[in-house]
């Protein structure tokens, strides 16, 4: 861990895992004795974070973004025992979903979740379910991560206390998502919001993946490190919608992993509204014939924003389909990138793979950096893929004036209307108008 | 319609405009009056389609000489949308596409900021539902069309007809229709024939701007005027697209010359 010793922000936390000692977690709800697996993920986990330098604009993956502010923040782990009020929180429910599992600075918090135990699917959190389904958890968690860990997801490894783990069994089909709701309460703290989706062969299941933040004072500074693994066996469906509305002074680390079996889809929309910095790394495995990935970005921001979404779709065998539309607003001084990578390795013939990036600026200030990659080991393969960086079409805006539009309300119509059409991919409707009303709020300009 | 009582809505008086530095309209005159509907001819590059943009103020062109009087107003004083406003309608040639705004949300927000200008009550999407119903009958639309983003994905003539509705719910005085009747099948162009017809009346008037005599069957024009280079080289009634239709374009530059060589 020498090599990391100099950066203040790892130092502590560093600190904090060498003088930690079971006296020191009375609320540590998993204790690792009984569950040697557990045990031996986060030592395994704390040696790979020991082995990563600390990224800087310098490494080809983090040339765009640079998290040198973050490395001199002494934000030690977030403690359990935060309860925000239910009237603070109830606003951000999701009226579809009939689970919802809120976790308080990155602890299950049962009082303000709803685990609805009629239906099939089996939804909770690590502690409770650790020893009813060890073996499905044993099997998958920190199991997607094998070639992409970075310092960032071998760092939550590392300081895993729980963890919203949702399984759909064998054939069972559920229409109703479950909203994992993650609130940030404390101030100048990291914290490890992660989750396990398993979906089994056949099944169907749908999970809204939620940050929002609570500070008191408000929009303190905190850091989020989350980590999601989605593991998809054959025929199986998930849907993933992903909302990113931290507060403004935040710092958000994100890692997905998302494996695919044989016929098996993932469909996911990602909505990236709130940080300071914010970095998200999406990696889809289509490990098996026939799989599919329908993956819609939307990152809207302002001011002096930085937000990032890397994502890496992996075509390792014949047959699959992978389509991807990500969109990035960047108003004020705001920079956004995107990074999307597409990799057809030899075996996967008959790949069809289409990506666009569509990008606009909104002032003179806003930067964007758009980058698709595409590695293509294949012969016999379809992948289309397209970037655009610019402003409003003045054909569009030539067309609503003409039908007496003034030009002030098509700008702020068409700058909606171009975040809009990733919204429209969010089937669920109370979700989808609440993110409408923010873009529409946040597109208007006077 | 010609009629004795009609007031001169259009006065396009020597037009010239350029677009990137070339010269497209060369000296255009052309007047319209209330009830009458004028087509205006020509091939590919005769500066047609110029013409009805720069009469809806399309920022791409610049006008370097004459001057255009629409209902006593000088029209190239007005931005495009002032000119909507004020009654001009531009049929695009091709719609375009906007993903992402409910073409319900966009036909209401055009007619009720219409409205407002006009100094009528707007209307709330409930009852704009209603109205904007019954004028897609009269264009046998299917009102799913209202749910969808303005013209994505819709057929050639599902974007022509949807372009007619917006001229049903804005009410123009002077419609110009750009070569509305191209991409459409004959079932669709009897629709979107029977939808202007049904418009146009004695207090407003259409140019319709078309290759071919085949719109022309089915809306009689008062006048029509072929293009060529820019100018309006030739005025006739209705007539006249029927010579053109069965001689070609090739007939009329003949005709020309030999009318030229007559009176020299």
């Amino acid at each position: 861990m020498n090599a990391l010793a100099n950066i203040d922000y790892l130092s502590s936390l560093l600190q904090t895992l060498s003088t930690q000692n079971p006296g020191d977690f009375p609320k540590d709800l998993l204790p690792e004795n009984n569950f040697p697996w557990l045990k031996q993920l986060r030592t395994q986990a704390i040696d790979q974070a020991g082995q990563f330098k600390w990224p800087t604009t310098r490494d080809e993956e983090w040339r765009f973004t640079d998290i040198s502010p973050l490395s001199t923040l002494t934000f030690k782990p977030a403690q359990p025992g935060n309860s925000p009020a239910l009237a603070d929180v109830s606003p951000f429910f999701i009226e579809e979903a009939n689970n919802r599992l809120v976790f308080v600075d990155g602890f299950f918090t049962p009082e303000l979740s709803n685990v609805n135990h009629k239906n099939q699917l089996v939804v909770g959190n690590l502690a409770e379910l650790a020893t009813s389904h060890s073996d499905v958890i044993e099997h998958h968690l920190g199991q997607h991560f094998k070639s992409q860990k970075n310092l960032f997801s071998a760092l939550n490894t590392a300081f895993l206390k729980d963890c919203a783990v949702i399984i759909a069994p064998q054939n069972t089909v559920i229409t109703q998502p479950v909203h994992i709701l993650y609130i940030a309460t404390q101030a100048e703290t990291t914290h490890y919001p992660r989750c396990l989706v398993v979906g089994q062969t056949n099944s169907q299941a749908t999970v809204i993946e939620d940050y929002i933040a609570l500070q008191k004072p408000a929009n303190s500074s905190y850091i989020t490190n989350s980590v999601a693994e989605f593991s998809l066996a054959a025929n199986a469906q998930i849907r993933h919608f992903r909302i990113q509305r931290e507060n403004s002074s935040a710092f958000h680390l994100a890692n997905c992993a998302v494996s695919l079996d044989y016929a098996s889809r993932y469909q996911a929309v990602s909505v990236t509204l709130g940080a300071s910095i914010s970095r998200y790394n999406l990696d889809i495995g289509l490990r098996a014939e026939a799989a599919e990935c329908i993956i819609d970005g939307l990152a809207l921001i302002s001011s002096d924003q930085l937000a990032d979404t890397h994502t890496c779709i992996d075509h390792l065998q014949p047959n699959c389909v992978s389509h991807q539309q990500h969109k990035c607003i960047a108003d004020e001084g705001a920079h956004a990138v995107f990074n999307g990578k597409i990799i057809v390795r030899p075996d996967a013939q008959r790949t069809d793979s289409s990506q666009s990036s569509r990008n606009l600026l909104l002032s003179n200030q806003a930067k964007i950096d758009a980058k698709p990659q595409l590695e293509i080991f294949a012969d016999d393969v379809k992948c289309a893929h397209g970037a655009t960086v610019g402003q409003l079409d003045n054909e569009e805006i030539f067309y609503l004036k003409s039908r007496g539009i003034p030009e002030l309300t098509a700008r702020n119509l068409l700058t909606y209307a171009f975040g809009a059409e990733i919204l429209n991919r969010i089937s669920i409707a109370s979700l989808k108008h609440t993110l409408e009303q923010i873009v529409l709020n946040q597109t208007q300009h006077h | 319609m010609i009629s004795q009582n009609s007031q001169t809505i259009l006065n396009v008086q020597n037009l010239h405009a350029n677009t990137q530095n070339t010269e497209i309209l060369k000296g255009i005159n052309l007047t319209v009056k209330s009830g009458e509907i004028h087509a205006i001819m020509g091939l590919n590059g005769s500066g047609k389609s110029t013409l009805a943009k720069v009469l809806a103020g399309h920022p791409d062109y610049e006008i370097t000489q004459g001057s255009i009087q629409f209902d006593q107003q000088d029209l190239l004083a007005l931005d495009s949308e002032e000119r909507a406003q004020a009654g001009v309608f531009l049929a695009f040639q091709y719609p375009i596409e906007i993903p992402g705004v409910a073409n319900s949300q966009f036909l209401r927000l055009a007619y009720n900021t219409i409205q407002s200008k006009r100094g009528n009550d707007e209307l709330d999407p409930l009852e704009f539902d209603d109205f904007v119903r019954e004028k897609m009958k009269l264009l046998e639309m299917n009102p799913d069309f209202l749910d969808r983003s303005v013209n994505e994905g819709f057929s050639g003539g599902e974007k022509k007809r949807n372009e007619i509705l917006q001229m049903a719910l804005l009410e123009p005085k002077l419609g110009v229709l750009d070569e509305t009747d191209s991409g459409l099948d004959i079932d669709a162009l009897k629709i979107v024939a029977k939808g202007v017809n049904h418009l146009s009346n004695e207090h407003n008037a259409m140019i319709l701007i078309t290759h071919y005599q085949r719109l022309l069957d089915h809306i009689v024009p008062d006048y029509v005027h072929v293009m060529e280079s820019g100018r309006i080289i030739k005025t006739g009634g209705k007539e006249l697209a029927l010579e053109l239709e069965k001689h070609g374009y090739d007939w009329l530059h003949d005709n020309l010359q030999n009318n030229a060589g007559a009176t020299a």
